[in-house]
């Protein structure tokens, strides 16, 4: 915490730098699109960003809890494609109602983020293994309930992805988006003004400190797990809109995009310091990215990785130099 | 010092056994091992064979983790590996000499890489988990860039050597793995290798003012892990005749660091037991092959996995066995006693 007000006292600009990178390499990715393309132009491409990326922004936003902390959760990708596989089984095989179904998988999510924040802070087990532990749980559960995709043909489920919100013109977004934005915004409130928020911080900066000030940093621990887990079963309902199915295979390696995305959003790592607005920035440069592949036709999908880990480079070594001049 | 050493891997060997026992239990075959042609078969020739690619990283994984490291990247080497063994081979005419190249070829690169990995964490100073993610989301681009997206089938009788050939009726991948550990073992208990990098591990500022060349050290371990995990791809691309960029060596470096961290190896770094991670690996290979032995439905061996895992992880977990204690101590209504104090949170 001291660290922290000393940044801001003293280089405030130091602090941002990273989250305006991103925004430069943002806008400067849109620039070169709208110039290269000219269908990338209209907004709808930008708006698309947000619809194809929802969910991956929902289990980012749970992620940046977890990394502000000082940890990590390598278990979001199986938890997402866990909550597809029961609210297909549920509303499929079962034939629940939907909102039945969305609440118990959120729950599912809950519970599994709170063992895992469990075993980290009553049994030490470090936040790698106690996630790794969680990620083949996870992932283990959805195959033991279906090897098999199911396709969810439900009214509610359906008309919830179809609905589209116009915003004038030929313009519109979906439900996701909307929910997305309101995690988003939730998130930030949560980060910036409660006594939760700070102590999440404070954790990251030194959990030791932390704890001798008295915060409640066991009960925080536990939380921030509990907000991923439950992030990454919102984000796997929304896959549940988005692909209209629920698959044992969803989010295979979505724990790494939604890791990159809090990285190059300007996170670091090692805990106490970002912002949630910085990983819905990460989240955009990674969409736009691909869009930019796609547009260009003659790419193919796996420089999507090579360009991601070409980014991560860059964003990670400009960490470092201004974390060092900072110190 | 060696009854803690005896302490670390007590539970993951009683593991092993009691997998081994409830195996010979349901299936008095188990254990059965045949001379056929003048090669061994059975269950436990299976879990070595194809467990060696696994010990193999694990083992370079575990002087990474012992300085205080992990290496995401991994399982893209043994993508990248393979990849680029299988292009060379499909390209040349069979033979011996196509086939060491491509070794060569595949080595020489997974070399590279580990180097590239040592200088993100050794010289920039960037954190491993990070430094090594870079590679890990990159490798797989990298690795269907050298093979074009497609699968690479490859049909060379020695190419396939590496993976499922035979050597004085041993399978070779098992001696290639033996040999690496052996090779492993010596240099770091034999010379003061060991211990300079369990000083690494311990306080890296520290031993670099005491005079040791921690950074040097650190570029060293990330480039044996990376050839380890070349090696690995060789084998596994030689197994299964074929390179997939996209899949080769997924998931395996979670599994090299569960085998590493159930060997007893602390992800905190400074200590280390290269023998607990084999018993780690083939741990987390008899799960495998345990579940297909007794006709579990394969789906559960990603359940059955975090379970015993998680089990031993419990059981080494030194709070878990603290909270056991007092509970036995202490009788119901009692106050428990004071809570231990919490230790500071490194993560990995």
């Amino acid at each position: 915490m001291t660290t922290l007000a000393r940044v801001k006292g003293y280089r405030p600009q130091q602090r941002h730098l990273p989250i305006l990178a991103t925004m430069a390499l943002l806008i400067g990715a849109y620039i070169f699109g709208a110039s290269s393309y000219e269908a990338f132009g209209s907004g709808q491409v930008v708006l698309d960003l947000f619809i194809n990326n929802a969910f991956l922004l929902v289990v980012a936003v749970g992620m940046t809890f977890v990394i502000l902390t000082g940890g990590i959760d390598l278990s979001v990708g199986s938890v997402v494609a866990l909550s597809t596989v029961i609210s297909g089984d549920l509303m499929q095989k079962h034939g629940w109602p939907a909102y039945a179904a969305i609440a118990v998988v959120l729950v599912v999510g809950a519970l599994l983020g709170a063992g895992m924040g469990a075993l980290i802070h009553f049994f030490e087990i470090q936040p790698f293994i106690a996630t790794l532990i969680g990620m083949f749980f996870a992932r283990g559960l959805c195959y033991t309930i279906t090897t098999e995709a199911y396709s969810i043909d439900n009214a509610t489920i359906a008309t919830l992805a179809q609905t589209q919100i116009p915003l004038g013109g030929e313009l519109h977004i979906s439900i996701s988006v909307v929910v997305a934005l309101l995690v988003v915004a939730a998130a930030a409130y949560v980060l910036a003004f409660t006594r939760f928020g700070r102590t999440v911080y404070s954790i990251g900066g030194n959990a030791q400190s932390a704890m001798l000030m008295g915060l409640k940093t066991g009960r925080t621990k536990i939380a921030v797990y509990t907000i991923s887990g439950v992030c990454s079963a919102l984000g796997g309902l929304l896959l549940v809109l988005y692909k209209s199915s629920g698959d044992p295979l969803n989010g295979v390696g979505l724990e790494l995009t939604a890791i990159a995305a809090v990285v190059i959003g300007g996170t670091i790592l090692t805990g106490g310091s970002g912002y949630v607005l910085g990983t819905v920035l990460g989240i955009m440069v990674l969409g736009i990215i691909q869009t930019l592949i796609t547009f260009d036709g003659t790419l193919n999908s796996w420089w999507t990785s090579i360009i991601t880990g070409a980014l991560l480079f860059v964003f990670i070594v400009l960490q470092r130099l201004v974390t060092r001049r900072t110190r | 010092m060696t009854r803690m050493t005896k302490h670390r891997l007590f539970w993951p060997v009683v593991a092993l056994l009691v997998l081994l026992v409830g195996d010979l239990i349901a299936s008095p075959s188990f254990f059965k091992i045949e001379l056929r042609d003048g090669h061994l078969y059975g269950n436990l020739v299976d879990i070595l064979k194809n467990g060696a690619p696994l010990i193999l990283i694990a083992i370079g994984m575990t002087l990474v983790i012992a300085t205080r490291g992990i290496d995401l990247s991994v399982g893209s080497v043994v993508a990248i590996s393979g990849a680029l063994a299988c292009l060379w081979v499909s390209g040349h005419p069979d033979g011996a000499g196509t086939t060491l190249i491509a070794f060569g070829l595949a080595l020489g690169l997974s070399l590279v890489l580990g180097v590239w990995n040592g200088w993100l964490v050794a010289a920039l100073g960037i954190q491993p988990i990070i430094a090594t993610l870079i590679l890990m989301v990159a490798g797989r681009g990298i690795a269907q860039l050298i093979t074009d997206g497609q699968i690479i089938t490859v049909n060379s009788h020695s190419f396939e050597w590496i993976g499922s050939g035979f050597l004085v009726t041993l399978p070779s991948a098992i001696l290639i793995a033996l040999a690496v550990f052996v090779l492993a073992s010596v240099l770091v208990r034999r010379s003061a290798l060991g211990l300079l990098v369990e000083a690494v591990g311990g306080n890296p500022e520290a031993s670099r003012l005491a005079g040791l060349r921690s950074a040097r050290l650190t570029w060293l371990v990330y480039v044996f892990c990376a050839l380890c995990a070349g090696i690995a791809g060789l084998m596994i691309s030689a197994n299964v005749h074929s390179a997939d960029g996209n899949h080769a060596g997924l998931f395996i470096e979670l599994d090299a660091i569960l085998a590493v961290v159930v060997g007893g190896t602390q992800l905190t770094g400074g200590r280390f037991s290269l023998g607990g991670s084999v018993i780690g690996a083939l741990l987390i290979q008899t799960l495998t092959t345990t579940v297909y032995a007794l006709g579990i439905p394969p789906e559960a061996i990603m359940l059955f996995k975090a379970l015993v895992v998680l089990a031993v992880c419990l059981l080494q977990s030194p709070a878990f066995r603290r909270k056991l204690r007092r509970r036995r101590t202490h009788r119901p209504g009692q106050p428990a006693a004071t809570p231990a104090p919490e230790k500071v949170e490194v993560t990995a």
